[in-house]
């Protein structure tokens, strides 16, 4: 798993590139943590376009970084997700705190 | 129900860097029928759940940790058999709810059977408590004119 980030516009860019299941998740969730918690961005896009796997470990990844954001009011924002993700994302609801965009 | 193409058989330890491996052996297993790319990656998603929660639930503090993943491929399905020999399952009607999970803590997510349900057409949880468990799911491929499928072959 890689992590990408670019800062525009008061706009944290985060993009997945890899696979995210079990195995990855802890490497993940800390690298996440490290750019979420230190950016000064308003808000956060998650970009899953370069993301080839993930199944619902990715979902507990996802929802732990949501509840650390919210906590700072940063709302984060999904885009570019996999038909499995989507399917994934819509049966748990995660859209409702997390929407899609793009 | 049609004749049996291939059989196999894979034995591996209940690692996490295994998840992988597997999910991706069991998907080029399936390509041989060439069934379509989501069919594929519904498949993918299933197994790595399944091996997952091998992983994650099934042998803590146990010697034996090996898996054993049987799929048996025929040209319209293909049924997948994911084995653990660890503590098994007390309650499958609870385990296999939507965010039910020993392991909130860990930030899991409780959707593993979930996904199975809906990724794949059939699946099958037997469990002894103490014993292990095998879950056994099936993907119906969708039939495709056999043209397409031999432009999808070249």
């Amino acid at each position: 798993m890689q992590l990408k980030q670019r800062l525009h516009n008061n706009v944290l860019y985060i993009s997945m590139d890899g696979e995210l299941d079990h195995h990855t998740a802890e490497f993940t969730r800390v690298h996440l943590d490290d750019l979420m918690t230190q950016t000064k961005a308003a808000q956060i896009i998650i970009d899953l376009a370069r993301l080839s796997f993930m199944d619902s470990t990715g979902i507990g990844v996802l929802i732990g970084r949501y509840k650390k954001m919210k906590a700072k009011n940063v709302p984060i924002f999904i885009c570019n997700p996999s038909n499995q993700a989507e399917r994934i994302f819509k049966m748990t609801g995660l859209y409702s705190i997390m929407p899609k965009i793009g | 129900m049609k004749k049996k193409f291939n059989h196999m058989k894979l034995e591996i330890s209940a690692q996490s860097i295994n998840e992988s491996f597997a999910r991706s052996t069991v998907a080029a297993f399936a390509a041989q029928v060439n069934p379509t790319l989501d069919e594929i990656n519904d498949i993918k998603t299933a197994v790595s759940e399944a091996v997952t929660n091998c992983v994650v639930h099934a042998y803590k503090d146990k010697g034996d940790n090996m898996i054993k993943i049987e799929c048996e491929l025929y040209a319209d399905h293909i049924q997948i058999s994911i084995t653990d020999r660890g503590k098994g399952i007390k309650d499958i009607q609870t385990a296999i709810q939507p965010f039910v999970t020993d392991k909130l803590e860990d930030e899991r997510s409780g959707m593993g059977f979930t996904v199975m349900q809906s990724f794949m057409d059939s699946v099958n949880v037997q469990s002894k408590y103490g014993e292990g468990t095998t879950v056994t799911m099936q993907k119906i491929f969708e039939s495709r004119p056999v043209g397409q499928a031999k432009a999808k072959r070249a």
